[in-house]
């Protein structure tokens, strides 16, 4: 393991991620802020609880992975696409250092500046209601596990993508809709029976589900089912960037 | 393979090359076939036009580019299966000018050492930036330096691992006299440390002051790799002048057996001849100027330069 490299790596993105400290704190920050006033207040005015739970505490969950998620995905997509554009890349290929070494460093730092971001929109949240987490270690778990997978996979989107656009493409045709259709604000339950069926196909249910019973202790889909398939693409954006690395897809000519 | 030690270790090649080619995704053929050794401890020009293959072939060897067909062996290390090995002995100064913007001089040169796996030096790091005159500027934010500075920067970066063998790739492009001859002079110490270096130049002058051989690339294809001294002798033409006492107004028949030019007033007369040819040549040729007459004031003799070797080669192979 080449880990000087896994540090400088990390250090150097680490190092980003401070100087834009400010807008990386402040948005999230914000726009949570927002969500509660136009969802909790707003919508909460109306349903007054789900599942037992207030609803303004109810969407906690669902709104920390709706910013984990696209937030892990266009750091790491950016942490990568960016030297590829600016030509730096070259001084990564040309080094003495692995994909899983490469990997590590990216990845790890923007898993780092997700998981906390996620830590602070929990702590706004909890200025607007009470929370209770009946398994920290598990939403920790769930957190971390949630920020690497797609750090990983927002890194794959970062080598593949070769302009903006298409950078941005993803995860506004695609990433977007899956987590407002998530279930970030409302319980499956309480759709329709199609789109009940329908929310199974899409994996961010699944995340938010789990997420929600580390905090509530319940959920609407199994939690295991839940983490199997979380690991399942994390392990297939590990392959994803394994064959990238060996073939040079995007990043060698 | 046993490691040898003495001979063995020192005349092993610092870079091998065996039937590189490189086609491109467009079809571009970019490389054809190159055979290609790099001995330890020389310094290396590789000359030819735009769109020959020099880059292309450096990005191979620092694994850039993914070689077509070929081999390439670094100290012995194949740059594939044994790519730590390879690389960690390379450093790489790009043809393009890419730098960070926000990092300061001295984060960067930490990061490139870091990279390549080298534990923290600063010494060494102090070092670097002081031969390339960087040490007063190791605060400051890369975007706020001028474009020389940039590019010592990016040689600070490929130095900063202690790298055994240094590609430049146009190091001097858009650099000022003194800055390239400052440029030099760190390349040249680079050498007497022991460091083998490639590098390339439009500046045909520098690889004539610098290179100890020289290699002539075109259309993908190595033409040429040569000793510069040996090349310089074998392909270099010398003109000889002679200023003559009186005006001639044509060549005596007797001399046209010798290539003469006679200038336009007639007072100098041009001999062009093959060093290689020698001094024979110019003994006959006086001889037979006493012979038929001819007197002159005086001579010079200049010897032609690798630019004016390079292009007729070039020319040749179009
Ligand atoms: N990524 C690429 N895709 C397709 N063709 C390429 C690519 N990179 C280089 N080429 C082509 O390959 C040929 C060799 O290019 P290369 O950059 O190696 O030349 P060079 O000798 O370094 O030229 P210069 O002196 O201008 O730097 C050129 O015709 C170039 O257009
Ligand atoms: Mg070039």
């Amino acid at each position: 393991m080449n880990l000087y490299a896994i540090r400088a790596i990390y250090k150097f993105e680490m190092a980003r991620t401070f100087r834009t400290l400010l807008q990386s704190v402040v948005s999230p920050v914000v726009s949570t802020s927002l969500y509660f006033v136009v969802f909790g207040a707003a919508i909460g005015s109306r349903i007054t609880d789900v599942d037992g739970v207030p609803y303004g505490a109810f969407i906690v969950p669902g709104l920390v992975m709706l910013s984990l998620l696209t937030q892990s995905i266009s750091n790491a997509s950016f942490g990568i696409f960016f030297p590829k554009f600016t030509g730096t890349i070259y001084e990564v290929l040309s080094a003495p250092v692995s994909w899983l070494e490469v990997v590590i460093g990216y990845v790890g730092a923007a898993a780092t500046k997700s998981v906390g971001l996620g830590l602070i929109i929990l702590a706004t949240s909890s200025l607007f209601v009470p929370l209770r987490v009946e398994h920290p270690l598990w939403m920790l778990s769930f957190l971390l596990l949630t920020a690497v997978t797609f750090c990983l996979f927002g890194f794959v989107l970062g080598i593949w993508a070769e302009n903006f656009e298409k950078l941005q493409l993803v995860p506004f045709l695609i990433v977007t809709p899956l987590v407002f259709l998530g279930g970030s604000f409302y319980s499956i339950e309480m759709l329709p029976p199609f789109w009940q069926t329908a929310s199974l196909f899409n994996p961010v249910v699944y995340l938010i589900s789990a997420f929600r019973w580390s905090f509530y202790g319940s959920s609407d889909v199994s939690v295991s089912v839940s983490v199997a398939m979380t690991l399942v693409f994390l392990s297939a954006c590990l392959l994803a960037v394994r064959w990238i690395f060996k073939t040079g897809y995007h990043l060698r000519t | 393979m046993g490691v040898k030690i003495g001979n063995g270790e020192r005349s092993r090649p610092a870079i091998s090359i065996f039937g590189l080619s490189k086609t491109y995704a467009s079809g571009l053929q970019a490389l054809k076939d190159i055979d290609l050794e790099i001995r330890r401890g020389e310094i290396f020009a590789l000359l030819g036009p735009n769109g020959a293959g020099k880059t292309t072939l450096i990005g191979i060897v620092c694994g850039l580019v993914n070689p077509s067909r070929g081999k390439v062996l670094v100290d012995g290390h194949d740059i594939v299966s044994e790519y730590r090995e390879a690389r960690s002995l390379v450093g790489l100064v790009p043809q393009e000018l890419t730098t960070e913007a926000f990092e300061t001089v001295w984060d960067t040169v930490n990061f490139s050492r870091g990279l390549f796996g080298r534990p923290p030096d600063p010494g060494h790091v102090e070092r670097v930036l002081r031969e390339l005159s960087l040490w007063d500027k190791r605060d400051e934010r890369i975007m706020a330096l001028s474009g020389g500075m940039k590019r010592r920067v990016m040689i600070a970066k490929a130095l900063a691992h202690e790298p055994r063998i240094l590609f430049l790739d146009e190091p001097t492009a858009g650099v000022d006299v003194e800055l390239r001859r400052e440029m030099w002079g760190t390349v040249r110490r680079l050498r007497e440390s022991g460091v083998t270096i490639i590098l390339t130049t439009h500046y045909i002058e520098e690889a004539e002051e610098m290179a100890d051989r020289i290699g002539v690339i075109n259309r993908g294809e190595l033409v040429l790799v040569e000793e510069k001294r040996e090349l310089m002798r074998k392909l270099g033409r010398k003109k000889l002048t002679l200023q003559l006492a009186e005006r001639l107004h044509e060549i005596p028949p007797a001399l046209t057996g010798y290539r003469l030019e006679l200038s336009e007033d007639g007072r100098e007369l041009v001999y062009t001849y093959e060093t290689q040819t020698g001094r024979a040549g110019i003994a006959a040729l006086l001889a037979d100027l006493n012979a038929a007459g001819i007197r002159f004031e005086d001579l010079q003799t200049e010897q032609s330069t690798l630019e004016e070797i390079f292009v007729g080669l070039v020319k040749g192979e179009r």
